[in-house]
């Protein structure tokens, strides 16, 4: 795994090899082994290597045999073993082991419609010397990065947003709608970033950029039948298994050990179970544990690595330790979030890079193909309980959601009711399954300054997602609707960057994730609601599929979503917070940013100094406005690191 | 007795709205259908009602016709307070 960036000029002036290589510089904890650097004419191809297959010639940018082919690739193709024995028996000569060769040929062999082929996740631009054209690509599900921005004639794209900040004449300003998108959804509707004039290529798309034009296409996207047919559900789970056992042994391929994190829930124990069950790698597991009980895991931890006997090694993360490290966390994130999350696993890519390991498989993509989140099963109580509002059985379901959130739990079913309250138009938005999470997230709105309110203008982020729905979206059933906004968005723009690429690459560490293989995509996306989430029970078929091969206790546990401590960590009740939080959330400093109104401000965190920010609402304000901070203060108004590895 | 409103406005728009005043927060404007309070904010109006006014609220007490309004509220813990038996 790697970093790339790159420059391509359209007015006749040469890429400027100083600019490309501090742009290279700026991701190089992405991929600290080798770096290199191609500029030839108007095109400049920069490289960060992290070596994982192919340690001895496996070196980029890599040309072609006639060099009219340059490419920087970041990322795996996993099936390239199979790739090239294809494109063998079809004449082509292979000069080195590397999956960057076999994306060099595919490309001679098919164009851009190379992509279609490759099981992988990867971000990789090819400089096409005969055509003068630009290709890049980035994979299905948006696994890595890849950000762009044409400044002046000049194309410019990278990794991370940073390297695009640092080329000079490049503006630096805060787009005030993707702020205000992340305050409604967590993320920012692609191709929309945090930064004005920066975008980013969506996931299962590629581009042609020439002579200063920019080309998007899209060759995939998550697509689900409007009527399931009928599947037989052991053959189902049998099928899934296969495809599981498959995806995992394919993603095993390394020169280098492979790893594996254990949260202790269903995905991760699956994923390390499939390594154990069905492959002969030696298996080492690494996982986080709070010093908060609310959201420690280590019970279930240890269970797991009992059952499977593996290596384990566990860090500690104290509430503390995430106030310390948020500036760093941020300086990777690249944007405003809204929960810490990001942190702990920040500190564990940390852990794992200490143990000597570049590679580990994890458990993501799980709860959006085979429906594990909690809002699918609000959602469901929610429409089951409008369809019959005067039901007094049907809201008693209510109760049954969100079993760790203990101020949910205290409430008398009046109020539950009046939380979930169902009215008819929202049975009728597309948005059905979201609406509450994002009516909450969008409180700390309430915080913007005139300044910013004016700005807006009464700017609605629904808008403009509800124009990017593909058209057969409304004849989807309500379970693939809710699936689709998750895994077309929440996926790409905050679970896979915010909490794993950017947090795995800020150590070095690069994450694969046998859930999002696209045959177990595609195939999940064919499997019927009913067996996807059987009544209340998530992940039914998933459960099914692993069978004895992860604990009972695990597969019957009720879900634990991964959290954090939020303002706690930043704004303790001690007194003892980071110079930073204090600095950053004055009157002044709030007043100098002006995005949020300091008065307001200023009580919330008298509030949580107080230990009385203890809702969902308040605490996810916290984070968004310090955060929103850190990203100005670090990216806008100082260019550089506030963290513990501050730079100048 | 002096209407209960100014007092529980004021805590209203410190606690919830952080200081920043809202048209919308008429007596009679629903906490809930205005989002100014959510599942913890009812955690937070209960103690405060409590601590405030030396009253106790039982649980079944707990229902939007009792707390989701300044005026509903107000008329609420009036009749607690003529009520000896809820001191």
């Amino acid at each position: 795994m790697c970093g790339v960036a790159g420059i391509l000029e359209s007015k006749g002036s040469s890429a400027d090899r100083d600019a490309l290589r501090t742009m290279i510089d700026l991701v190089q904890h992405r991929g600290p082994d080798e770096s290199g650097i191609y500029a030839h004419g108007p095109v400049g191809l920069a490289h960060a290597r992290l070596s994982i297959i192919d340690l001895a010639t496996g070196q980029q940018p890599m040309h072609n045999a006639d060099r009219s082919l340059t490419i920087t690739f970041n990322g795996e193709i996993f099936n390239y073993i199979e790739l090239r024995k294809s494109l063998e028996s079809r004449g082509h000569r292979f000069a080195t082991t590397s999956d960057t060769e076999v994306i060099l040929h595919a490309y001679e062999d098919k164009g851009p419609d190379c992509v279609r082929d490759f099981n992988g996740q990867w971000s990789f631009a090819i400089w096409d010397e005969g055509k003068q054209e630009l290709f890049i690509s980035r994979d299905r599900l948006g696994v890595r990065p890849l950000f762009y921005r044409m400044h002046e004639g000049t194309f410019l794209f990278a990794s991370e947003m940073k390297s695009i900040l640092s080329y000079p004449g490049v503006p630096r300003t805060l787009d005030l709608k993707a702020l205000d998108q992340i305050l409604t959804f967590w993320f920012c509707l692609p191709p929309r970033t945090i930064f004005e004039g920066i975008q980013e290529l969506p996931p299962g798309h590629s581009m042609k950029v020439s002579q200063g034009e920019v080309h998007l296409q899209r060759y995939w996207q998550p697509s689900y039948p409007t009527h399931f047919a009928p599947m037989n559900e052991e053959h189902c789970a049998q099928h899934l298994l296969e495809l599981l056992v498959d995806a995992t042994r394919l993603r095993l391929r390394a020169d280098v050990p492979v790893g594996a994190y254990l949260s202790g829930g269903l995905d991760s124990s699956v994923t390390t179970a499939l390594i154990k069950n069905f492959t002969t790698t030696p298996l080492k597991t690494f996982s986080v544990v709070f010093d908060v009980p609310e959201f420690d895991e280590r019970t279930s931890q240890d269970e797991m690595v009992r059952h499977l006997d593996t290596r384990h090694q566990h860090i500690e993360c104290s509430t503390s330790d995430i106030g310390r490290i948020f500036p760093d966390v941020v300086w990777h994130t690249e944007k405003p979030i809204i929960r810490t999350a990001p942190s702990p696993l920040y500190m564990l890519s940390q852990l794992v890079r200490e143990n000597g390991y570049k590679v580990v498989l994890t458990g993501e993509g799980a709860d959006e193909i085979l429906g594990g989140y909690d809002i699918f099963k609000e959602a469901k109580v929610r429409r089951f309980w409008g369809q019959s509002p005067r039901s007094r059985l049907r809201p008693l379901l209510l109760a049954k959601l969100y079993p760790y959130m203990g101020n949910l739990q205290k409430q008398t079913p009046a109020y539950l009711q009046a939380f979930f309250h169902v009215s008819p138009a929202d049975l009728s938005s597309p948005f059905f399954s979201h609406l509450p999470r994002w009516k909450l997230t969008a409180k700390s709105k309430l915080f913007y300054s005139a300044q910013t309110r004016a700005a807006l203008n009464g700017y609605d982020p629904c808008e403009e997602l509800l124009a990017m729905l593909p058209a057969e979206f409304s004849k989807w059933q309500p379970l693939c609707q809710a699936q689709y906004l998750e895994t077309s968005f929440l996926l790409p723009g905050y679970i896979l960057s915010s909490q794993g690429d950017r947090m795995a690459m800020s150590h070095g560490i690069e994450g694969r994730f046998p859930f999002l293989d696209h045959r177990v995509v595609d195939f999940a996306a064919t499997i019927p609601p009913r067996l996807k989430m059987k009544g209340m029970n998530e992940k039914y078929i998933l459960k099914k599929a692993i069978g004895d091969r992860v604990p009972d206790s695990i597969r019957r546990r009720p879900k634990q979503p991964y959290r954090a401590p939020d303002s706690a960590s930043v704004l303790p009740t001690n007194g003892s917070e980071p110079p930073y939080v204090s600095e950053l959330l004055s009157e002044k400093h709030l007043d100098q940013t002006g995005i949020f109104n300091s008065r307001s401000v200023t009580e919330l965190v008298r509030k949580s100094r107080s230990g009385q920010a203890i809702g969902v609402k308040d605490n996810m304000a916290v984070i968004g406005i310090l955060s929103t901070q850190l990203v100005n203060e670090q990216f806008i108004t100082h260019f550089g690191r506030l963290g513990t590895h501050a730079h100048a | 007795m002096p209407t209960l409103e100014p007092q529980i406005r004021h805590f209203i728009v410190e606690n919830f709205l952080y200081g920043e005043e809202s048209a919308d927060l008429t007596p009679e404007a629903s906490f809930l259908e205005n989002g100014i309070i959510d599942s913890t904010g009812v955690l937070e109006l209960v103690t405060y009602v409590e601590k405030t006014f030396k009253i106790k609220i039982r649980d079944e007490e707990i229902v939007p016709e009792n707390l989701d309004s300044i005026r509903r509220l107000a008329a609420f813990i009036q009749s607690k307070l003529a009520t000896p038996a809820a001191h």
